[in-house]
């Protein structure tokens, strides 16, 4: 039983995030009579906050390295309206679109990251600039009005299933994927738990790791489920699955990742440890370019149309779900998985909330508590542990 | 036998799982000064916190006398307001307020809460001259030395009345001059009736001004002595520190000197905003393997600015010379490319150029050179924590586990994991910047034994200190630098306090020990 409440709580602030995501989703479940569970909402929950999610996941290195990017919800919109332009005025094959869209993201993050990293100006600043000058861009570039539609196959990359294999009432690949993660997550857990007890680590208690493990294996597969029971796996899910994966990798394990938490945690010692912080931040800002660029994509792919009001506050989703999921304001604090628990967090709200009737006014000034209880929960928490 | 201006009895302070003071008791007479002294740990902070009233009454058991009162304090400002002023190690100054402005800051001269800027210069220039500290009240902090800064703390206690000062650690961050002539004023307060609680580390200041002295280790009080009446006082205090007797302050060490496998050529560095001022001028140093050398100074003579210079230019700017590693030229522009060269520096600020404060021991460890437990830029954690456990148990980390923020540690196990991780670099040359400035004694003879140790392991050490007996005791050879010059090279033979102290000042013969 100790073991337990040692483990809750020295990571109490991971899992009071998961608990408050499972404690919201519980009361909606309860609000809607269920029907946040029925496999269309699910769906939708997922086509819905794709690309805030993708979004927290760049905020969420910048914020670690101790800056703020206020331009995203604007570099959403531009480079929607680059490959509107492209894709609707121009008839640009739409894989070649979506490159030079993606291009423009990072050219957007080395413009904003040499003024950062380079020249020394806060990032709030060159931000909030670059919040004005690319919305000010998108509706030069749009001429104030919206472009429309987009050719259908673009339109996957927010609407698009996988495709199935075989017949019968669910999908068959989504199941096998999910089995096929829950088999891969088993592995690694444990051979990590091996390495560790070869190294004579401690390990934690087995049937911890296996009750852990097995909720889940659980989870997931229900929920993959559920989504099969519609119409299987989006393309979104794909994307967002792989980009936790990749960055929570990324973060974790490499030598960029531990450069980046150097940075935020305290920038003059990483700089005499020998880390290029300019060179750290600056990629950072490219990165979150590029991100900013596919969510984007993702966005115009899910309007189907350009439109110069595109993203208008996305900014401050992301970062909102950033901080619910632990990041700290000063930098060096934060991780993949955190950011990603805030966004669906914002997420289920959001959709509870326009589920069960509330208008969007009230659903703002919701949204609005729970980012500050959360953070105070959080400040809280760090003060008893700091007495 | 005069009376007691101040008891402490039986206080007892405990945090979640540690008693942090344990029965205390603390008598400071009238108009004396008062030394309390103890390892890190030992519980001076946290006891000079229950004065104070930061641990509010009710936190703690024990009662509290002042002036024959019993005080129940619920914050500083009931404290302050019957006279007990607290002077932090960190100094509690607005950098961008004038001197006037800070000495008044809480407590403005002013009516209907508008300020009165004559009064508020008018005494601050009276308290500024009791102190004597000749500066402008309009000069802003910043603009002022560290120094001039515990001054304007001082005059700042003075304006409130102050009948008890309290200064932790004032001399930490002062060179000998400054720190002398704080002593003096403090005895200089003395006379005028004003009783102070010093808190320190230096061994011969607290010899030098104290009336008496109150020995804490691990929370508990060992002893209080008149210091006038004992002789041999530093042995006395060092036992009662520490628990036993310190046969000596440095570990013993037979030299083994080879090759030079460092050197510094005609180094010129500018300084990096006034790019006509020469900070460091033509430098010409040089390290033997398992060689340890010394540099002394006043501060302000630029040796950290040399260390850092020749460190991957972190410092300056227009930097000529030529540094040789093996007799072969080599380039360090960059950290990186220093650390390649097989060069470390640990930094004199653990804090804020050391450590990764939220960060946890073993990263912290690895981060200056990540690629020993890399593969492809993939870090392998089980690698990380075993050569991280290994320095741990090395330089004895006292700490539950590896996963401790660096935050939370005393300042002498933070000195350990800045010294492990440069260690962890691997290093031929190793230029430590005041490697035990403000920890106790203990960690201090651990420090120079791990020194010795990686002389004695070949390395070439160049180590500044503002300690002078720190430099006598470490180094086989001294370099005495003096506004950027290096004014003097002797060997550990032919080196004394004066002599040393006489090339500091760039004064050639004359005898500073009177001076000023």
């Amino acid at each position: 039983m100790q073991t337990i409440i040692n483990l809750f709580r020295n990571n109490i602030r991971e899992y009071g995030m998961i608990i408050a995501l499972v404690f919201i989703t519980a009361l909606f479940w309860v609000l809607t009579d269920g029907i946040t569970f029925k496999p269309l909402n699910l769906t939708n929950l997922i086509l819905q906050n794709g690309f805030i999610l993708v979004l927290a996941i760049g905020m969420v290195l910048v914020i670690i390295t101790g800056n703020i990017d206020l331009s995203v919800g604007s570099v959403v919109a531009f480079v929607g309206a680059i490959a509107g332009v492209l894709m609707i005025n121009n008839n640009v094959p739409v894989w070649l679109a979506i490159i030079l869209s993606i291009l423009v993201g990072a050219l957007i993050g080395v413009w904003q990251g040499f003024w950062i990293a380079y020249v020394g100006i806060p990032s709030f600043i060159v931000t909030l600039a670059g919040m004005l000058i690319f919305r000010g861009l998108t509706l030069y570039l749009l001429d104030g009005k919206s472009l429309a539609p987009f050719p259908d196959s673009f339109g996957k990359l927010s609407s698009g299933f996988l495709p199935d294999i075989g017949a019968g009432d669910f999908h068959l690949l989504s199941i096998i994927l999910s089995i096929l993660l829950s088999l891969v997550l088993i592995y690694l857990e444990f051979s990590k738990r091996k390495t560790q007890i070869h190294y004579n680590f401690e390990v934690l208690p087995l049937w911890i790791t296996v009750t852990k493990l097995g909720i889940l294996v659980l989870v997931i597969n229900w929920f993959t489920y559920q989504l099969a029971l519609n119409k299987g796996i989006p393309v979104v899910l794909v994307i967002v699955i792989a980009l936790i994966a990749i960055y929570t990798f990324i973060m974790k394990n490499t030598v960029m990742g531990r450069h980046i938490y150097a940075t935020g945690g305290n920038q003059k010692a990483a700089d005499l440890s020998g880390v290029k912080t300019k060179r750290v931040v600056f990629w950072v800002f490219v990165n979150n370019g590029v991100i900013a660029g596919l969510a984007g994509l993702m966005f115009a792919a899910r309007l189907n149309s350009a439109t110069p009001a595109a993203g208008n506050m996305l900014e401050l989703d992301a970062i909102a779900a950033v901080f619910i999921g632990g990041a700290s304001m000063s930098g060096g604090v934060g991780t993949i998985i955190g950011a990603i628990v805030g966004g669906l967090v914002m997420g289920v709200m959001n959709n509870g909330m326009s589920l069960i009737g509330i208008g969007i006014d009230w659903q703002q000034a919701i949204k609005g508590m729970v980012l500050l209880l959360a953070v105070g929960f959080d400040v809280y928490n760090k003060k008893r542990a700091g007495k | 036998m005069s009376e007691y201006i101040l008891e402490m009895r039986n206080i007892t302070k405990t945090f979640p799982g540690v008693k942090a003071l344990d029965h205390v008791n603390l008598k400071v007479e009238k108009g004396e000064i008062h030394s309390l002294v103890g390892e890190n740990g030992a519980g001076k902070s946290t006891l000079m916190k229950v004065l104070s009233g930061v641990y509010p009454s009710g936190s703690y058991d024990g009662s509290i006398y002042f002036e024959g009162e019993e005080c129940n304090f619920k914050d500083i400002k009931q404290s302050e307001g019957v006279g007990i002023v607290i002077i932090h190690q960190e100094l509690a100054l607005s950098p961008f307020l004038s001197i006037a402005e800070n000495i008044f800051l809480g407590n403005e001269r002013q009516s209907h809460n508008i300020i009165k800027w004559q009064d508020t210069f008018s005494e601050s220039k009276k308290l500024l001259e009791r102190v004597g500290l000749k500066e402008s009240p309009e000069t802003a902090v910043s603009d002022i030395g560290v120094g001039k800064q515990q001054l304007v703390e001082i005059a700042k206690a003075l304006s409130k009345k102050v009948k008890l000062l309290i200064l932790d650690e004032p001399t930490a961050s002062l060179n000998e001059t400054d720190s002398e002539n704080l002593l003096k004023l403090l005895l200089e307060l003395k006379k005028q009736g004003i009783t102070s609680i010093l808190i320190s580390h230096k061994l011969n200041e607290v010899a030098a001004i104290s009336d008496s002295i109150t020995i804490l280790r691990d929370g508990q009080t060992i002893e209080t002595f008149g210091a006038k009446e004992e002789k041999a006082l530093d042995d006395r205090i060092i036992k009662g520190m520490v628990g036993r007797e310190l046969t000596s302050r440095y570990p013993e060490r037979v030299p083994q000197i080879g090759e030079t496998i460092f050197e510094v050529k005609n180094w010129n560095v500018y300084h990096p905003q006034h790019h006509d001022r020469k900070i460091i001028d033509n430098v010409n140093i040089h390290i033997r393997r398992g060689e340890i050398v010394g540099i002394a100074g006043l501060m302000g003579a630029g040796r950290t600015e040399l260390a850092m210079s020749i460190f991957g230019k972190t410092y300056g700017k227009k930097i000529t010379g030529s540094l040789y590693k093996d007799g072969k030229e080599i380039q360090a522009n960059t950290v990186s490319e220093a650390i390649r060269n097989g060069l470390a520096y640990v930094s004199e600020d653990r804090k804020t150029y050391g450590l990764n404060l939220i960060d946890d021991i073993k990263r912290n460890t690895t981060l200056s050179n990540l690629k020993r437990i890399s593969k492809n830029t993939v870090i392998d954690e089980n690698k990380e924590i075993t050569e991280a456990q290994f320095l741990r148990e090395k330089l004895n980390i006292k700490t539950p586990s590896l996963e401790q923020l660096a935050g939370n540690l005393s300042g002498g196990n933070q000195q350990k994991i800045v010294l492990s991780k440069w260690i962890f670099t691997e290093p031929d040359i190793l230029i430590l910047d005041e490697p035990t400035r403000g920890i106790d004694v203990g960690a201090k003879f651990e420090i120079y034994s791990q020194i010795n140790d990686l002389a004695a392991e070949g390395l070439g050490v160049l180590v500044i200190s503002s300690e002078l007996p720190e430099v006598l005791g470490l180094s086989d050879r001294i370099y005495v630098m003096n506004e950027g010059r290096i004014t003097g090279e002797l060997d550990r033979t032919e080196a004394d306090q004066e002599n040393v102290m006489r090339y500091m000042t760039g004064s050639g013969g004359a005898n500073l020990a009177n001076d000023n």
